[in-house]
């Protein structure tokens, strides 16, 4: 029988995938990018059916606040965007490329071992999991935010560190781009 | 059919939720009973918005007019109070205009999608003890994700009203709230550290001494970057009249620009109860158990009159000023009030990891010093940026003085 989760399983994955093949097939940039937007939220609403709370609010945040907003700036600045996405002679080579990506994406889904969880601790995880779902409200559960902090402050620190200095370094890159003229 | 709700379900903490959902299940299967009693509250809380919305665009116009010397609206009904319904039956009776060449689907859209982020809103927003309707353990960063959308909806507003008007506003709406969004999420981050907590519920309850106290930078940093986000005077670029007629929705008309302001004024009333959540203590107050709903109220009517009494006092600032007083000032003021405030717990919570009231009196001494002194700082530093510099006029004619030929 389909219960409550099933539902809004199946109602978050039919919108997800027609959205994003709506970001490809329709002909408006605009458009697109506000579809990628649907698609961002749709997978929010995935990690909500997961119980990753904190994971789904970040989503929204970052990606529906801030990269579709860069997307949609990128496309005003864009000349003659009233013309759609025109198409060109890269249509064969792209079909191929895409298709290969997704070829490669399903086998690796298939092969993957996707149980992490080795069987004698199946019964504790199932126990933490129903517990989880049921006192959501419960100040024990923080919706993974703990969780991710000390992995990211403890043993991904380092990775983490780099990714900042990145982001900086290309923060600095665009300020001069953008100064090189003029001043 | 006897459903009763579950002691360990997430909606119980809501009180009239449980109790709706009680009565219903007493006659009807229990599914229908969860709907009907999701249904109920969520028509309390549209509706609450809607009438928060009416009742802020009827006070804003009295207090505006108190402040100018002039009277408000005044006609219809006590002190002028059946006002916004009079506006809403003119607003309905409007003719529905499009403009031609506008994107009919994403122009319609962008009504709806400006209210539900509101709507949104309140569902975390605790009106009194165990009367919030989903008690989210993210609810801080819920508030900052929903309320970022926002800026999606004026884009569209602006792109699909096909005006170059209409587009300038957005550009300009986007680009202010981009950038008060960091100020804002920075001085939201030392509440979460003191309270220890995103749920707004147990940060209402950390309050023993209320926020506004123990970090008044953090709060005035999030009173000015909220009016900048709400676009709201002296932040009003986006939408000033004098330039660029009404910014994203000059295009929009009848009931889709009831709609719009209904989001406009709404969100003064949303994030004002959020403010009042937040730093003013939410519905802790005397008699808390009966009269936390007042508490509440009261601290977000001052919180919104607060914002009207902004708009009537300063004047626009220009788009340059509004970016140099964010990232020049807001943003060094909210960077110093999280450092002094991560430093304090640091040092003062006990083993168990929570603040004391004693720790937050220390903090709340600690923290005027801090602000006075920064804002005095940096306000200094400031001033040549903010401040009108007009450059030395050029001299076309002196009497007496032959003028210089420029060839």
């Amino acid at each position: 029988m389909l219960g409550a989760q099933d539902i809004v399983f199946w109602v978050l994955a039919v919108v997800s995938i027609v959205a994003a093949l709506g970001v490809v097939v329709v002909k408006d940039l605009f458009r697109s990018a506000l579809l990628l937007a649907v698609v961002f939220i749709a997978v929010a609403g995935f990690f909500v059916l997961l119980s990753a709370e904190f994971l789904a609010v970040v989503q929204v945040l970052i990606y529906v606040g801030a990269i579709s907003v860069l997307f949609i700036f990128a496309i005003m600045l864009t000349r003659n965007v009233r013309e759609g996405n025109l198409p060109n002679r890269l249509q064969i080579p792209a079909i191929s490329v895409s298709a290969l990506l997704l070829v490669g994406m399903i086998v690796a889904a298939v092969n993957t071992d996707w149980r992490p969880i080795p069987e004698a601790a199946t019964d504790l995880v199932e126990s933490a999991q129903t517990q989880a779902v049921s006192g959501v409200a419960e100040a024990g559960n923080d919706g993974g935010s703990t969780g991710i902090a000390e992995l990211l402050i403890g043993e991904f620190v380092l990775p983490f560190e780099a990714v900042s200095l990145l982001l900086l370094a290309a923060l600095i890159g665009g300020l001069a781009l953008a100064r090189s003229r003029g001043t | 059919m006897n459903c009763q709700l579950a002691t360990d379900s997430v909606l119980y903490a809501n009180g009239l939720y449980r109790v709706v959902y009680n009565l219903a299940g007493s006659f009807l299967p229990c599914w229908l009973a969860y709907v009907i009693a999701g249904l109920v509250i969520i028509f309390i809380l549209v509706n609450a918005v809607l009438l928060g919305a009416a009742v802020i665009t009827w006070g804003e116009r009295r207090v505006l007019g108190r402040f100018q010397n002039r009277v408000g609206p005044n006609r219809w009904g006590p002190f002028g109070l059946f006002q916004p319904i009079a506006d809403l039956l003119k607003l309905l009776t409007k003719e529905d205009l499009r403009p031609q060449g506008a994107d009919r689907i994403v122009f319609a859209l962008v009504p709806i999608l400006m209210v539900a982020p509101l709507i949104l809103l309140t569902a975390v927003i605790p009106f009194a003890k165990d009367t919030v309707l989903a008690s989210l353990n993210v609810g801080v960063l819920y508030i900052l994700a929903v309320s970022s959308v926002s800026s999606v909806a004026i884009f569209m507003a602006g792109w699909s009203s096909n005006n170059r008007y209409a587009m300038f506003g957005a550009a300009r709406a986007v680009a202010v709230l981009i950038s008060y969004e960091v100020p804002v999420v920075l001085s939201l981050l030392g509440v979460v550290m003191v309270a220890a907590s995103m749920s707004l519920g147990s940060i209402v309850e950390a309050q023993a001494l209320p926020f506004i106290l123990v970090m008044p930078m953090a709060f005035l940093v999030f009173l000015a970057g909220m009016s900048a986000e709400l676009n709201r005077s002296p932040f009003d670029v986006a939408e000033a009249e004098s330039e660029i007629i009404a910014g994203y929705h000059t295009e929009y008309s009848g009931v889709k620009f009831a709609l719009i302001q209904a989001a406009e004024f709404g969100g003064v009333g949303v994030v004002s109860a959020i403010a009042a959540v937040l730093f003013l203590g939410g519905w802790s107050g005397p008699w808390s158990e009966y009269l936390g709903w007042l508490w509440f109220l009261l601290k977000t009517g001052i919180v919104v009159f607060l914002f009207i009494w902004f708009r009537a006092t300063y004047p626009r600032l220009r788009i340059d000023q509004i970016m140099a007083f964010s990232w020049k000032f807001l943003l060094p003021l909210s960077m110093i009030s999280l450092a002094a405030v991560t430093l304090e717990v640091y040092f003062l919570r006990g083993d168990d990891g929570f603040l004391t009231t004693a720790d937050l009196a220390i903090m709340a001494a600690i923290n005027a010093v801090v602000t006075v002194v920064s804002v005095i700082v940096f306000g200094n530093l400031i001033r040549d940026k903010v401040t009108l510099r007009t450059r030395q006029p050029r001299q076309v004619a002196v009497p007496g003085v032959p003028t210089i030929e420029v060839s």
